[in-house]
């Protein structure tokens, strides 16, 4: 009894440990042992420890790498700037029809990603609903286009990624103390003030979780790139892709997808020092 | 009744196709992936003993009453109220054979590593015939000596009615081991309206007066082709000096900016909106594109010629009705299976005698005359093979010398 006592989280955390084991740890390792190994498709794959693979896929890809960052960065932080008021909105101001508002957020993700991406196409189509009727009454001139250019791609991985922010914002929003709001404006406050001094800070843990969710995202996408984007948008996940299925050269994938993974670990490790939980609660505090 | 459905059944098709056609392996994004690299790392456990002396094996092989077909999506006839394939009906009638026919081909790269571990350990895959399109792919399949060569005796009809086009082709020679299901050509569509003259030639996706507005392909063996064609070097016979040669003026286009984006299969939806005007494309997308409406789109196969790839039926190393897939093969390459599948599918047909069944018989004149679906001998001519690499090392030097257009 007392013995089935002291094991019982360890039983019940087994099912836990077992999907890391087969979900995650087996593939980690063997994608690792993947990047080391030599070969090519038709003579089979030998693991050894050629590091040679991460030197060029290091070297050869750096400008995909840094541009899967930028437009990482980019499409978050505008992901933030535009989904905050949502979350505040429905938080502060749904009433009743909180869920249907938040329904109404997660409605077009019941459709596939690559449809919804697709009809961004159409959208921004050169003569199409938007740029069409900018053109017709002179705002824009006739050759210009978004279509195929990098600002396409930041827009697609910011509209898909906008639920994903609008969600941890709106949770922790709607969990905080109006009370201390009410005593802000008491105390004189401007509402300016009140939102710098108390709503923003106590905020911030929705902040930081939706920044990791749609950051660590972003930068591994390739289906943006692939249909809004144009000649030099290619992403790192578009080479991972290329990788794959059409060199087959499978140690160079799993050592990009390594080092894509490792940068998006120090990444996150940097973001987490700076603005991690414990500083925010100070910072509330 | 008859003409509603027509155009019902061309839209739903066009649509469908243009979600799962076989030129789309970028847009499958990723689906087995993992899987394939699994297989590739797995040790080579318990090959099956390899079949050395193929008659003998043949020989040994017993008639069966079962046939197991692995297609494409939407790559074969269908009864008008949806659920039937009157080609195969007709099949099983005059053989006895029950059919299971199985749209499990979404793309070749997802589909090879479906079944490349299955056959690499040796067992069966479960079809005893498979199609697949003409490239590294099925190259890589001939190498591993995954497909059993064709018992050509069985299949009187293929030396008798295939179109010269599929006969000998260099990446199978002699049709040792595959049989055309379908072919398409790779040339150039434009719309006239926005490019306000007539296309004819490569050197019109590098005219400057079309800036921003040019589509070139992604698949980096066809821009590869095609800028060989420009250049006026046969891809099949290429060498690697020519791939410099057209990864060179490759590169000066995109840096010029003509290049709007190297497009996968979406590039039509960009032509149907206008947004390119002229563009490297596969004949049966627009064929499709003109019958859903976009009417003054155009297809050329320009002077310098153009690329063919083709759908190969296949039978895998572990077949368990391999006389069944002879059968049909052979079945295929008559008139009437052909010309029943053709009037549904509008790629190229590999059996130029269907046209006049098509035209006498089903009484179907749109598709029977239309020179995408049956080409004259005259512009067959003027098509090439993709270049037949000899092995890995070829094909890296290849994918090193034009990813860098793309990837860029």
């Amino acid at each position: 009894m007392r013995l089935g006592g002291k094991l019982a989280p360890y039983l019940l955390s087994l099912p836990g440990w077992a999907y890391l084991l087969v979900f995650f740890l087996i593939p980690l390792v063997s994608m690792l042992g993947m990047a080391l190994a030599v070969g090519d498709p038709i003579s089979g794959f030998v693991i050894s420890f050629n590091f040679q693979e991460f030197v060029d896929a290091f070297n050869g890809y750096q400008a995909p790498f840094i541009r899967s960052f930028w437009y990482g960065t980019a499409s978050t932080i505008v992901t933030l700037l535009v989904s905050y008021p949502v979350a505040y909105w429905i938080a502060f101001y749904g009433g009743r029809h909180k869920s249907t508002y938040l329904f109404l957020i997660m409605l077009p993700f019941f459709v596939s990603f690559v449809i919804r991406v697709l009809a961004w196409e159409f959208i921004l189509s050169d003569q199409g609903v938007i740029l069409g009727t900018l053109k017709q009454f002179g705002i824009l001139p006739q050759s210009s286009r978004i279509l195929s250019t990098q600002w396409a791609v930041i827009g697609g991985l910011i509209y898909n990624s906008f639920a994903y922010y609008v969600l941890p914002l709106y949770v922790v929003l709607e969990k905080l103390d109006r009370r201390l709001v009410r005593a802000a404006n008491d105390l004189y406050a401007s509402p300016v003030t009140a939102f710098m001094k108390i709503i923003l800070p106590l905020s911030a843990p929705g902040i930081f979780a939706g920044f990791l969710l749609v950051f660590v995202t972003n930068v591994g996408d390739y289906v943006n790139a692939a249909l809004l984007g144009g000649p030099g948008t290619y992403m790192i996940g578009n080479i991972i892709q290329d990788s794959f299925f059409q060199s087959q050269d499978y140690p160079m994938a799993a050592a990009l997808s390594s080092i894509l993974m490792l940068m998006l670990m120090v990444a996150i490790l940097l973001y987490s020092k700076a603005f991690g939980t414990d500083t925010i609660q100070e910072y509330a505090a | 009744m008859s003409k509603d459905d027509q155009n019902g059944r061309d839209l739903t098709q066009a649509f469908y196709r243009g979600l799962t056609q076989p030129r789309l392996s970028r847009q499958n994004f990723m689906r087995g992936a993992g899987a394939a690299m699994m297989a590739a790392l797995a040790p080579q456990i318990a090959r099956a003993e390899k079949v050395k002396d193929w008659p003998a094996w043949w020989a040994k092989q017993k008639p069966t009453k079962e046939f197991v077909f692995a297609n494409w999506p939407l790559y074969i006839d269908v009864s008008s109220d949806g659920k039937d394939h009157p080609s195969i009906d007709e099949f099983t009638k005059q053989t006895g054979i029950h059919v299971t026919y199985k749209e499990v081909i979404q793309e070749v790269g997802p589909f090879y590593a479906q079944v490349a571990p299955v056959l690499k350990a040796g067992q069966a895959t479960g079809y005893d015939m498979m199609v697949i399109t003409n490239g590294w792919y099925l190259t890589e399949m001939l190498m591993q000596n995954w497909l059993v060569p064709i018992w050509q005796e069985k299949v009187p009809n293929f030396a008798k009615n295939a179109s010269p086009s599929v006969k000998n082709p260099p990446f199978d020679p002699g049709n040792k081991h595959t049989m055309v299901w379908q072919s398409g050509l790779t040339g150039i569509a434009y719309n006239p309206k926005l490019t306000k003259r007539e296309i004819t030639s490569f050197d019109d996706l590098w005219d400057p007066a079309f800036a921003g507005h040019i589509g070139m392909f992604s698949d980096i063996i066809e821009i590869g082709s095609a800028a060989m064609l420009k250049l006026g070097i046969n891809p099949t016979t290429s060498t690697p000096a020519d791939w410099e040669k057209a990864a060179a003026i490759l590169k000066d286009q995109k840096a010029k900016g003509l290049v709007r984006q190297y497009y996968d299969q979406s590039y039509i939806n960009a032509l149907e909106s206008g947004d390119v005007w002229i563009t490297m494309a596969w004949s049966g997308d627009v064929y499709q594109a003109n019958s859903k409406g976009y009417k003054d789109l155009k297809f050329v196969v320009p002077k310098e010629g153009c690329s063919i790839w083709h759908d190969n039926m296949c039978i895998p190393v572990g077949a368990k009705n391999p006389l069944s897939a002879l059968e049909w093969m052979n079945y295929y390459y008559t008139p009437e299976a052909a010309g029943l599948v053709e009037d549904y599918v509008n790629y190229i047909c590999p059996v130029p005698a269907a046209k006049d069944y098509i035209l006498n018989v089903i009484k179907d004149p749109d598709v029977a005359n239309s020179p995408l679906v049956f080409p004259p001998e005259s512009e067959l001519a003027r098509t090439h093979e993709y270049h037949p690499f000899k092995n890995y090392a070829e094909y890296q030097k290849w994918l090193n010398i034009f990813n860098p257009v793309v990837q860029g």
